[in-house]
């Protein structure tokens, strides 16, 4: 039985286990009728398996379930849509080319005769668009909208099967601010609705903002269910990482030295051809964060391509140490003391089916000591790595694991621990905490601050406007491919930015470009 | 520690996967066999001794994996790099003609050059064949499988077509016999050389149905050289990057034409040596149908050996043995169509539990946590 009457969810001892690993050791979730329910923790904390098991892609190895009452065995997801559950995912499950309508209807289309009934189905849209206030155009095409109306779409579509629990998965990582307050309206309103949602996160300022409680999950089990109103985001990240966590980047005023980087008037293409990077100008000096803002996909990954030697360039000028290097590959760049943590790390970052202390190397293992006249010297790599893996803490059963079956909190560390260890003077660093659990981003933000006090100069790039302003010194935000404004970052705030990054010059001034 | 013994399990996880899709092959096969009036224990008793049952046997089973081996070893390599080499049957002919006319054509060299000429020379003819695929993917972006594909065709053309023709002296459909000076040493002559034939298990070797030659042990050598080139070199370390994840290694500064050029010569090399091999020391002259389609079993061997070397020479042994314990099946009155069928059967198991583990694999990494 439930433990408690008004619980619409009751999971109760859930273990799951996977070849060598126990994704969930007796966890407890209960949801309240009606309430907003975060459910936090680090990546690799169970959140994903457990909310697998309660959609019915898991059985679970032990442990039981009950919904509304009554105990349920899920065979697939059809029976958890079936029960009123459903599941907004991360990654929108839409069909591009196909109408907001259609996308809604699939799988459940009203007809008439053979044919989609497409009146009543835009009907029924438009009342359920209206009664939740989730703006949708009916007959759009999902590849013209935004990605905020594309969530809502999926919102629309999990309410139209007729969902009473709502699952978000990490629905704020692809927002912009402005989006994300929007998102937390339609929350509140699903809520005055009468309806649940259980709301997966590791962002802990959205948690205090939206959620009523708060259940922590850290290695596979269950931690505690708090009251919202009655903890601080300290108090959560100490619950999910187990310690006392900073979540306030400490740094101290920049002392910038002279210029070290510069791009002038670059254009670059993306690789549907097509201008991404337009006529951009910006400089970097030594002991400074500068710091790029903006929606992703509005350029910043031709941009750092570009400057790292991975994409070819249009026109313009890439200066460093006064030096242009548009014409360098990517090595010729690494071997100018320029570090680069890619956006994607498992796509370039990392060679997933290498081990540690392979990608350790990757980009310096043609360098003594590593490798000799063309021979590895694995032995000389091994120590290497097994310093590194001290130094930066980079769990997940040593230097002959494959880095595919590291978490990504510990991916990323091996990233800046290679990066990291050859000195660099200039620092590329783009999403470098995406994905990330709460100890690690502290620690990878210290380093860059690190690199910048020891005098290298710094381009962070991230989609995070809190990272952003917390790291950088200067911030340059960045719209369709052009830099809209340069701020101070001590003067400007989320909302300037948020504003900037739509495209709307900020009323409120900031400084002009440089 | 707990490292090294985890690889040593997951390698006798390997060979016990391979074994089991070999018992299920053979128990699958049993249906068919009794298609005919024989006992499938007959058939299979047949069939291992014919490939494992005494010295003779053990000898021909290895020699007819050496140009498995080799094939297979040309294969793999390219496909560590990412780069899926079809072209093997077409670099083995190319390979075994050149070092066939080097055989024949010069008929004064001293054995101690002759011989190590024609081998340079047909690997070094199989390396182009294999190389010039891989320029066309490096500088154009030609597909390597369409490339060597096409380059088989040719290779055909040029050589059993054409080749052929241009120096045959008999009716038969072969180039002319190569030299004493030019041919590999075979294990049945082992008593003309009188510094080995002291050698305590020579007189072993002494008879005229062994056909195990010398090119068996360079497979052997070069399986080892690839290998270390894969794992121990830093062109190695490239080519493996490449083939893992070519963004990955763009980003770590790798020229992946490099790898793709050499990674190409090099295989097209070793399947040149098998061609060299079975025209130096098998038949002794480049002739029609001595390919036998080891370039495209070649791919089996390469993927049952998971596409590592040494994992390469066990696979190549298994096929050779299938074939020679196959001939002694046929003796003993299964159908010959039954014992290719048997031969299909254990490569189709094998070829499909290597899936199979793929899939695990794939299921494994989307069931761990997040």
């Amino acid at each position: 039985m439930p433990r408690e009457d008004n619980y619409i969810l009751d999971m109760q001892n859930i273990t799951k286990i996977f070849p060598g690993v126990k994704a969930n050791d007796n966890v407890n979730l209960s949801i309240k009728k009606g309430e907003i329910h975060a459910l936090v923790g680090e990546n690799g904390a169970g959140k994903t398996t457990l909310m697998n098991v309660l959609y019915g892609l898991y059985e679970p190895d032990g442990g039981q379930v009950f919904y509304d009452g009554n105990k349920i065995n899920l065979d697939g997801p059809q029976d958890a849509i079936k029960l009123g559950i459903g599941m907004v995912h991360q990654h929108f499950m839409l069909v591009d080319p196909l109408t907001v309508t259609e996308n809604i209807v699939l799988g459940n289309e009203p007809r008439s005769g053979l044919m989609l009934d497409q009146k009543t189905a835009k009907k029924e849209v438009k009342e359920i668009s209206n009664k939740y206030g989730l703006f949708v155009d009916p007959e759009a095409k999902i590849e013209d909208i935004s990605v905020g109306m594309q969530q809502r779409v999926e919102i629309i579509k999990t309410l139209y099967r007729g969902a009473e629990l709502l699952i978000f998965d990490e629905p704020t990582a692809v927002l912009t601010p402005q989006e994300i307050d929007e998102l937390f309206d339609i929350f509140r309103s699903l809520k005055e609705q009468g309806k649940t949602i259980i709301f997966i996160t590791h962002k802990l300022k959205e948690v205090k903002t939206i959620s009523d409680r708060i259940t922590v999950l850290r290695g596979g089990k269950s931690i505690d269910t708090v009251n919202t109103a009655d903890v601080t985001k300290e108090d959560v990240a100490e619950l999910m990482v187990g310690r006392q966590v900073l979540l306030e980047v400490e740094k101290t005023e920049a002392k910038p030295g002279e210029e070290i980087f510069s791009v002038e008037n670059l254009n670059v293409k993306d690789n549907r051809n097509i201008p991404a990077v337009k006529d951009i100008s910006f400089s970097v000096r030594k002991g400074e964060i500068l710091g790029i803002a903006g929606v992703e996909g509005n350029g910043q990954s031709e941009l750092v391509e570009a400057i790292t030697g991975l994409r070819k360039i249009v026109s313009g000028k890439i200066n460093l140490r006064g030096k242009d290097i548009s014409k360098y590959n990517a090595r010729q760049i690494k071997r100018e003391k320029v570090a680069h943590i890619p956006e994607d790390r498992q796509k370039r970052g990392l060679i997933m089916d290498f081990d540690l202390k392979e990608n350790i190397i990757l980009g310096y293992h043609d360098l003594e000591p590593f490798s000799k006249n063309g021979i590895m010297h694995y032995d000389n790599v091994a120590k290497y790595t097994q310093d590194l893996i001290e130094k930066y803490d980079i769990r997940g059963g040593g230097m002959e694991a494959q880095a595919k079956n590291l978490s990504g909190g510990n991916q990323q560390k091996l990233i800046v621990a290679r990066e990291f260890s050859h000195d660099p003077e200039f620092l590329i660093a783009s999403q470098p905490t995406r994905g990330v659990d709460v100890g690690s981003i502290e620690f990878i933000h210290k380093q860059i601050i690190d690199r910048r006090d020891n005098g290298a100069g710094v381009l962070l790039v991230s989609a995070e406007l809190s990272e952003v302003l917390s790291l950088s010194d200067r911030i340059a935000v960045i719209f369709e491919g052009k830099i809209v404004d340069v701020l101070k970052a001590s003067e400007t705030n989320e909302r300037e930015l948020g504003t900037l990054m739509t495209g709307s010059k900020a009323e409120a001034g900031g400084e002009s470009n440089e | 520690m707990n490292n090294y013994s985890d690889k040593i399990k997951s390698i006798l996880t390997d060979l016990g996967l391979s074994l089991l899709s070999i018992i299920i092959a053979l128990i699958v096969g049993t249906l068919f066999i009794f298609l005919t009036d024989k006992s499938p224990l007959d058939a299979y008793s047949a069939l291992y001794i014919g490939a494992f049952g005494n010295f003779n046997a053990i000898a021909n089973t290895l020699w007819r994996s050496t140009p498995l081996i080799l094939t297979g070893l040309a294969v793999a390599l390219p496909f560590r790099a990412g780069l899926f080499n079809i072209g093997a049957e077409g670099q083995l002919l190319m390979g075994g003609f050149t070092a066939g006319v080097v055989g024949f054509y010069f008929t004064s060299l001293p054995a101690f050059i002759h011989l190590p000429f024609a081998i340079i020379a047909g690997m070094f003819v199989g390396g182009l064949w294999g190389g010039l695929p891989g320029f066309l993917k490096a500088k154009m972006d030609v597909h390597e499988v369409i490339a060597t594909i096409m380059l088989n065709h040719i290779a055909i053309a040029l050589t059993i077509n054409y080749g052929i023709n241009i120096f045959r002296d008999t009716g038969r459909p072969a180039t002319p016999k190569i030299m004493e000076s030019a041919s590999m040493f075979n294990f049945k002559n082992i008593m003309d050389y009188p510094l080995l034939s002291n050698l305590p298990f020579a007189k072993l070797f002494a008879q005229p149905a062994i056909r195990l030659h010398i090119n068996f042990f360079l497979a052997l050598i070069a399986a080892v050289i690839l290998w270390y080139l894969l794992f121990k070199t830093t062109l190695g370390y490239e080519m493996r990057a490449v083939g893992f994840n070519p963004d990955g290694a763009e980003y770590g500064g790798i020229n992946a034409s490099k790898g793709i050029i050499t990674a190409m010569f090099i295989s097209g090399a070793v399947a040149g040596l098998a061609g060299v091999g079975e025209v130096l020391g098998t038949h002794l002259s480049f002739m029609q149908g001595m390919d036998a389609g080891y370039g495209f079993t070649g791919i089996a061997v390469a993927l049952i050996g998971q596409t590592h070397p040494i994992g390469v020479i066990l696979g190549g042994i298994l096929f050779g043995a299938l074939a020679q314990g196959g001939l002694e099946m046929q003796f003993s009155g299964i159908p010959s169509e039954i014992v290719m069928l048997i031969q299909a059967l254990v490569i189709f198991f094998v070829a499909a539990l290597q899936v199979f583990k793929v899939y695990l694999a794939k299921r494994k990494a989307k069931g761990g946590v997040e």
